[in-house]
């Protein structure tokens, strides 16, 4: 079957000829009217409009939007934060780049929409620290807006005002983690909190209710706010709705963004089609589907079970190729769909290689907090180098995995999962290639390439 | 604190942005960062001073992200993508490269005092894998013809003018 066709709503403008960054063009393309038509509305309206359209949070966890919103505490009489997760740093993920760079307006509408409809007053947009540029550009975005009297004091005539600044992040991981982001933003560690009680929709930054939402939901909302949240309850699928930008790289012929509806469009589809399939040569081997700490993929493994299609269970059977990029086809089948970021490998790739790249990026990022994530993320990196740079023994797949399942779940916060679950997937799924590779080394067949 | 005019103006205007003071660690962090080149003792305590907060609040701070660094680096800033997308189009032949070109070690001030290479974690640009950050410039799917061809002009301009 072939691949439908592209559904470009967040990234529209994106690499179009003559599309420049400044308000001028963003008001010229109709910029800004939904923030002035959201405003004569009553703010419960839009959120009951984001919580009718289904829409899912895109910077991992897929968390109902319109249901983190509806928890933040509205009695407590403390200002109501936003904060924009612009921190973008799960390996693999490169959507929000191009939104901050290209089109930071529209962003900056959803944010203003947002803050209106939860009755912020002050919003945060906690930037990576790698995007100086990003950073600058989005300070002079918010410059323009506030000239035009979309941000600031009495927006648009009205009473309500909102003010947002950027706030930049040094190059932390665990920042991306909202608990983490909001102590980083506190000027501390970035120590991610314990839930409960620091649930950010009731303790969050200064200890007051916070909505911290991603890049890409944000630009989301501004559509919904636009066209009505059961008009977008009708792109993709259900319980998976909207369009989702899919960030592809690794052995592909054309990496890259690709925006689709949710569900729409099967891994294969994308892998074989739209990214033109593999490299001249070589053959797909396997893919992480959401983001460097996503359970990976086997190609040629086969995922059976029961589905609900509609009001009915049926039968599903389905090879790498089949499955519908949402978020419930990936969790069935025992990985995410996560931030997006597909991550392809071909027969080129060793896995244990693959395996000691990602450990070494997880060690490098644990914040340190809990000893099990600190020490066993650690451990995970040191026995993946040295199979690769020292001695490898056939039994290091079990001792990996040994480590791997003390970690996960016993945790403050999620990383504790995301730093175990590459180790634990890969065993699983390519345990025999662990156990040959002191062979395979003595045998030289690999060497090519080198990830760590 | 011997800091830019700009840089100070700067300073006292990012505090506002918060209400409380201790929020601005980070952005001062890097304003001084970008003015003085590194955080030197006498920054964590001026800082501390700054926001009412004790140095330890700092400290911590600088040691804990990795864009912080406690001692001056060379006068271009190289920083090679090390993370997986970027290690499977050839990111570690590209860190090499630049390496050969500058004669140096990672981290270390090249003997030309020129540039201070840097193999971070990922910088969210995987579809143009590997990618390279100089200074504040993103440049995409640098291999090692493209990263000598870098070198050459990271050398070229040194001639031309200082940068910092």
């Amino acid at each position: 079957m072939p691949a439908p066709e592209q559904r470009r709503i967040i990234f529209k403008h994106i690499d179009e000829p003559g599309y420049t960054n400044d308000i001028d063009c963003y008001v010229r393309n109709g910029g800004y009217e939904v923030l002035k038509k959201a405003i004569q509305r009553k703010p419960e309206e839009l959120i009951d409009e984001v919580k009718k359209s289904g829409l899912r949070g895109r910077g991992g966890a897929g968390f109902p939007c319109g249901v983190k919103w509806s928890l933040v505490d509205r009695k407590s009489g403390k200002p109501i934060y936003l904060v924009v997760n612009a921190d973008e740093s799960e390996p693999g993920t490169f959507k929000d780049r191009y939104i901050i760079h290209q089109d930071p307006h529209q962003m900056i509408e959803g944010i203003m929409i947002t803050c209106f409809a939860n009755n912020v007053k002050q919003a945060y947009i906690y930037i990576r620290g790698e995007f100086p540029e990003g950073a600058r550009i989005l300070e002079k975005a918010i410059a323009e807006a506030r000239a035009k009297n979309f941000v600031g004091p009495n927006i648009l005539g009205s009473a309500y005002g909102c003010e947002i600044y950027v706030h930049r992040g040094a190059g932390a991981y665990i920042c991306g983690e909202e608990t983490g982001l909001i102590e980083s933003l506190e000027g501390k560690r970035a120590y991610p909190r314990i839930k409960p009680p620091y649930f950010p929709a009731v303790l969050g930054l200064y200890q007051c209710p916070t909505i911290v939402n991603n890049v890409e939901t944000l630009c989301h909302v501004k559509y919904i706010a636009e066209f009505g949240g059961a008009e977008f309850a009708k792109i993709g699928t259900p319980n998976n709705t909207g369009t989702r930008i899919l960030c592809v790289s690794g052995h592909v012929q054309k990496p890259g963004y690709y925006e689709y509806e949710v569900g729409k469009i099967t891994l294969g589809q994308l892998l074989n089609e739209v990214c033109g399939g593999p490299l001249p040569g070589r053959k797909f081997k396997a893919v992480i589907p959401g983001g460097s700490s996503a359970k990976i993929l086997k190609v040629g493994e086969r995922y059976k079970g029961k589905r609900k299609v509609g009001n009915d269970m049926v039968d599903y059977d389905w090879g790498i190729e089949d499955v519908p990029m949402d978020f419930d086809s990936l969790a069935m089948i025992g990985s995410m769909g996560g931030s997006g970021g597909v991550i392809v490998m071909d027969d080129s790739v060793n896995m244990v290689d693959a395996l000691a790249n990602i450990n070494a990026f997880y060690a490098h990022e644990s914040c340190g907090q809990c000893t099990p994530c600190r020490e066993g993320s650690l451990w995970m990196k040191k026995i993946t180098t040295r199979m690769v740079h020292g001695d490898a023994r056939s039994e290091d797949g079990a001792l990996l995995k040994n480590v791997a399942d003390q970690i996960a779940g016993r945790t403050i916060c999620a990383f504790g999962e995301a730093c175990s679950w590459p180790t634990q997937s890969f065993i699983a799924k390519f345990g025999d290639e662990f156990k040959a590779y002191p062979q395979t080394k003595q045998e030289a067949k690999h060497g090519g390439l080198e990830l760590v | 604190m011997n800091l830019k005019p700009e840089t100070s103006a700067r300073i006292d205007e990012v505090i506002t942005h918060y209400p409380t003071k201790r929020s601005a660690t980070l952005p001062l962090l890097h304003l001084i960062q970008e003015d003085v080149g590194f955080i030197s003792d006498e920054t964590i305590e001026w800082i501390a001073q700054k926001l009412e907060i004790q140095p330890i609040n700092v400290y911590e701070v600088v040691t804990f992200y990795p864009m912080f660094r406690r001692k001056p680096i060379g006068r271009r800033h190289i920083r090679v993508c090390r993370t997986l997308s970027c290690a499977l189009m050839g990111g570690y032949k590209t860190c090499d490269a630049f390496k050969k070109e500058f004669q140096t070690d990672l981290n270390e001030v090249s003997p030309d005092g020129e540039v201070t290479i840097e193999f971070v974690e990922c910088l969210a640009s995987c579809g143009t894998a590997p990618v390279v950050m100089v200074d504040e410039k993103l440049y995409e799917k640098v291999d090692e013809k493209k990263a000598r061809e870098l070198s050459a002009q990271i050398k070229a301009e040194s001639k031309v003018a200082p940068v910092r």
